[in-house]
């Protein structure tokens, strides 16, 4: 027997309250028609009695205390999921967007899956090559990891997804079994036109599951847009072992979504407003990538975030950076000099790339190389924070020399063009002739076996001028 | 039943009924058709309210809750060592055999295998008298440890009137029966419950007296941990925090290691996994799971169990520590446990302190740090647990919360430095922040086992290091160009201590773990060669011609270049360092 409740006892924001409703239950789906015919769907968020609290999804303008019939769904949000997803296009709660029709669904699943068994997990440790020499060799990125993007606005983020993605040999040698699964939370048309164009040019559209949720719909409909991505991600890799990649942009737009659901709700606000369940509902997204036993697929995911005002310490990326398995780092003051990738590397980091690089993984001399760059920048910065007040001339000759590798380590190294694909040899070799332009005796995270090999002096006349 | 307790609203983990009058606080109750596990937190005249430690989407006002009578508790028995539980004692790979690699909800399986067979050595007889907490039997439970059998802590004077001979027994089988004054039979099992946040009785407490040896320098040395102390590792995301706690977990020395994965990374608990079953522990040659339990309950596992998962390490510490034994309890990240209780808190609508964290927050964490100790125990043997929580300060931020509630409540600081983290200095304990409070108890200790030296030199780094950092303050400004010969001398000794000495490379395998009298012989050896160019230097000899010696790089690689196994190689280094220097000073 099917019931329709008609009108509600109370609307606030995208919140409405239903009284006397029989058999609902904690976060199913219900459905809302009002008088004019058309169609909202919304969430059960709480229950008390026979009164629940419901979240409409395209938001409660035109509704009034009496115009709508609301029917429970029996059933908590779910998606469709056949193998034909790949090439579709679909908007932020999986209905499709390209006027191909409905999905025939192989199975359904309910978009806030289920937390991974961590004893049903592979520990991931099979390097993703992905052509940049920044993060290929000091932040490695690895099959299964979750390595975010923190950026800002007007930063070149979305160049570098694309670029990872254009570049990055995710798939075993034969290329195949891999695909791209791109969540847009309350991005710009044209930022998302722009994934679609580049996707287009770099031949993958084919293998791209698009879930867009633009700056102008609705935000409750952006809370569920990266579930929605995540769990057909899941199903690719899990059901049909498939290499999946997911690019979620902008995390920054999901958390100010969540805030302002929290806040129409009424909950207590933890730091910045942000609720206090910032963190598990983070966690709940980001730690759906990974590796199970009994499945040759695996999810990875670069979500990208704009930290407001750069500050690494805001609560997004702070939180962020203490689910995902590290970070990369984007730096304005490298952009403004026109470096791309503008990568800032000391605050970067791969935490996963300890145990998928060196010897058969990458090169033996990997983990000593990456060890001693880090150490190597880490020092410029020391230099340049003297230089200011001393000036340059005044350094000490040793200072003086890592000024210099300083500025050719930004030229050559991190400054490495959009359109330019490295394999990691001659990334790492391009590590090493770097520290050639240092005394030897600097090099002190390095075995002296390891330094005999490896180190040969150079001279800034070694680097072509570009 | 007469009148059955059902569901009134639900709002996330928080559940509430109405009109029920059976249920007691921190009642452990099972709710709706799947049977999740829940607790109650909350009990007024007209609504009770429970936290629910699973999913509850699905949940309907109606749904049965019943009651079990019995705080929320853990199974205490053999078969916990070398297994991998969530927050609240279920087996995950029992779970993982039952419903794959998602966990689904309400999967009831019990905490310990009740069909293994264990091979029981009985200890008492008929007749014996028997309190709680003495040990009935024992059994291997690893091929390292072995399993005491304690009688329920709680149990008054008996006596033993039925024991079953030595055999193999299963988790349930009663061995022996005791009966006590009032005339009534307890049946002892090989397993015992216990309630997770009421801590485990002990005979009396002792004051810390022996360190726990981590093998890794800037602890043993600089802020050593006594057994049955308490230390906090705050950091930044990226400061090596989990980096840290694995290391010693992997390294200390000892007995019992309890690792509490508290709302952290799926992936670092199955790198712990493989980890651990490949890493072979030096002391025993057994792999070091052999030692250790997991308790998993990752960051998008139900929030509730992770508040429980903290308790649910420290009982089975505790209940290790009866049985005579060292354990470390690992807490990653407590943080994680203070989110959790301020988020269960939000939905209870109660008023919040400081940040939105719940006003009780420091008693809690004094509660939790509280049970660690050293004692003597029922059964008269001496065992410790030592808990070691690392804290995720909200934006680097030390003054929040978390950080100071917890400064309040343990007596050694480990502070990670970002600066050091980005340099890749690890561990990264910044030397300047960071404090101990054992000295004064461990020092005899360190007197007697590793010489009156260890802790003058032990004082001189630390002094080195303190006026290093004044003369850095000068060098910001000024470059280190214009500084005398004489501090120039105590950057270029500084250097060698931080780099060579406290700077330590977990993945060297000599330098991963490194025994006392090597970390001894380390810092000898540095405060000779200062000693010596000192006296150069005072002679007027410029610095640079010391620095050509090479001695100083030398030195900042002998602890790779010198194995663990030959720390008669020091005694050549200081020869060399008396050569090179007196030929300097003879022209």
């Amino acid at each position: 027997m099917i019931i329709d409740y008609v009108g509600v006892k109370e609307i606030n924001g995208s919140l409405i309250v239903i009284d006397g409703v029989k058999g609902a239950s904690f976060d199913e789906i219900v459905e809302i028609r009002l008088d004019n015919g058309t169609r909202r769907q919304g969430r059960v968020v709480q229950m008390e009695g026979d009164r629940i609290v419901v979240q409409v999804f395209e938001g409660t303008r035109g509704l009034s205390l009496e115009n709508t019939r609301t029917r429970l769904t029996g059933h908590p949000m779910e998606i469709s999921l056949s193998p034909e997803i790949i090439g579709r296009v679909f908007d932020g709660v999986g209905r499709p967007l390209d006027g191909l029709g409905e999905i025939f669904p192989e199975k359904t699943a309910d978009v806030n899956g289920t937390p991974i068994n961590p004893v049903s997990r592979v520990y991931p440790q099979n390097y993703i090559n992905t052509g940049i020499s920044t993060i290929d060799t000091l932040m490695t990125l690895i099959r299964g990891q979750k390595l975010p993007i923190f950026s800002g606005s007007g930063m070149s983020h979305n160049e570098l997804a694309v670029q990872i993605v254009r570049q990055a040999k995710i798939a075993d040698e034969a290329g195949q079994g891999f695909c791209i699964v791109f969540a847009a939370m309350g991005v710009k048309n044209d930022v998302a036109d722009y994934f679609r164009k580049s996707f287009e040019e770099s031949g993958v559209l084919q293998r791209v599951v698009m879930f867009l949720n633009l700056s102008n719909d609705p935000i409750i409909e952006r809370t569920l847009t990266p579930r929605c991505a995540l769990t057909a991600a899941e199903y690719l890799a899990f059901d049909l072992n498939m290499h999946v990649l997911v690019i979620m942009t902008d995390i920054t737009s999901y958390a100010e979504a969540l805030r302002e659901f929290s806040s129409s709700k009424g909950e207590i606000p933890g730091r910045k407003g942000y609720p206090g369940y910032l963190y598990s509902d983070l966690a709940s997204l980001y730690e759906r990538a990974g590796m199970v036993k009994g499945s040759t697929g695996s999810v990875t995911q670069i979500p990208i975030l704009t930290m407001p005002n750069d500050d690494i310490t805001h609560p997004i990326p702070d939180l962020t950076g203490y689910i995902t398995e590290g970070q990369i780092v984007l730096d304005r003051a490298l952009q403004g000099q026109g470096l791309y990738p503008p990568v800032s590397v000391l605050p970067s980091l791969s935490r996963l790339m300890k145990d998928g690089i060196g010897e058969g993984f990458t090169r033996a001399d990997h983990p000593a190389l990456q060890n001693q760059l880090f150490a190597s920048v880490a020092k410029v910065n020391d230099a340049r924070s003297l230089a200011s007040v001393i000036g340059e001339e005044e350094l000490s000759p040793t200072d003086k020399k890592y000024m210099q590798f300083g500025k050719l380590f930004e030229a050559h190294f991190v400054n490495q063009g959009f359109s330019t694909n490295r394999t990691i040899e001659e990334s790492l070799d391009l590590g090493w002739k770097l520290l050639g332009t240092l005394p030897r005796a600097e090099l002190d995270r390095v075995d002296d076996a390891v330094l005999e090999k490896y180190y040969k002096e150079t001279s800034p006349e070694d680097f072509d001028i570009k | 039943m007469a009148n059955q307790n059902v569901i009134y609203g639900v709002n996330g983990p928080v559940v509430t009924v109405k009109n029920a009058r059976d249920f007691s606080m921190m009642e452990m109750v099972y709710v709706g058709e799947q049977r999740l596990v829940g607790e109650i937190i909350g009990v007024t005249d007209k609504a009770t309210t429970v936290q629910v430690y699973e999913e509850t989407s699905g949940l309907k006002p109606g749904d049965p809750i019943v009651g079990t009578g019995a705080p929320m508790n853990v199974t205490l028995g053999p078969g916990i060592i070398d297994n991998i539980f969530d927050g609240i004692e279920r087996p995950l790979s029992e779970i993982e055999k039952k419903s794959g690699a998602f966990i689904s909800r309400g999967a009831s399986v019990p905490s310990l295998d009740p069909d293994k067979k264990w091979s029981v050595t009985m200890k008492v007889k008929v007749g014996d008298k028997l309190s709680g907490g003495q040990i009935y039997a024992t059994l291997p439970e690893t091929p390292i440890i072995e399993h005491r059998l304690l009688v329920p802590p709680l149990v008054g004077e008996c006596e033993v009137t039925s024991v079953m001979p030595d055999g193999e027994y299963t988790l349930n089988d009663t061995v022996a029966t005791l009966r006590d004054e009032k005339g009534e039979e307890i049946k002892l099992t090989l397993c015992q419950k216990w309630p997770i946040r009421t801590p485990r009785p002990v005979k009396n407490r002792l004051s810390a007296s022996v360190p726990l040896i981590t093998g890794q320098r800037v602890i043993d040395t600089l802020f050593p941990i006594a057994k049955g102390g308490t230390a906090a590792i705050p950091g930044g995301f990226g400061t090596g925090k989990t980096m840290t706690q694995h290391q010693l977990a992997k390294w200390c020395d000892a007995d019992i290691i309890i690792y509490v994965g508290c709302g952290e990374r799926g992936n670092e608990m199955s790198q712990v996994l493989q980890e651990f079953s490949e890493l072979i522990d030096p002391k025993s040659n057994r792999p070091m799971t052999d030692r250790t339990v997991l308790i998993a309950n990752t960051s998008n596992m139900p929030v509730a169990a992770r508040e429980a998962s903290i308790y649910t390490g420290v009982t089975l510490a505790e209940y290790y520590r009866d049985m005579g034994y060292n354990c470390a309890i690992m807490a990653d990240s407590t943080s994680r446990w203070a989110e959790a209780l301020r988020e269960i808190s939000g939905r209870l609508e109660e008023m919040p302190a400081e940040e939105g964290f719940p006003a009780y927050l420091p008693s809690r964490l004094s509660e939790f740090y509280e049970r660690a100790c050293i004692a003597d125990t029922l059964c008269g043997a001496r065992g410790s647990v030592t808990m070691i929580g690392a804290v995720s300060p909200q934006g680097g931020d030390m003054s929040e919360p978390v950080t100071q509630n917890t400064k309040r409540f343990i007596r050694c600081f480990w502070a990670l430095d970002k600066d050091l983290a980005y340099s890749r200095h690890y561990p990264a304990i910044n030397w300047l922040s960071s404090y101990s409070e054992y000295f004064s108890d461990l020092d005899p200790w360190f007197a007697e086992n590793a010489g009156e030296d260890f802790i003058k030199y032990r004082r001189r780094i630390s002094a080195l290091l303190q006026e290093e950092s004044s003369l850095m303050e000068i060098v910001k400004l000024i470059g280190s160009d214009v500084l005398p010969d004489d501090q120039k001398l105590v950057i270029e000794i500084c250097r060698i201590i931080r780099v060579g000495f406290l700077q330590q490379n977990a993945f060297h395998a000599d330098d991963t773990y490194v025994p006392l009298e090597k970390q001894k012989q380390m810092m000898k050896t540095i405060l000779y060669l200062n000693k010596r160019a000192k006296h150069l230097v005072n002679a007027g000899i410029p610095i640079s011609r010391i620095l050509e010696t090479g001695l100083f790089d030398k030195l900042t690689k002998m602890k790779y270049d010198i194995p663990n196994s030959k720390p008669e190689m020091f005694e050549d280094y200081r020869n060399e360092i008396r050569e090179k220097l007196e030929a300097i000073a003879h022209g």
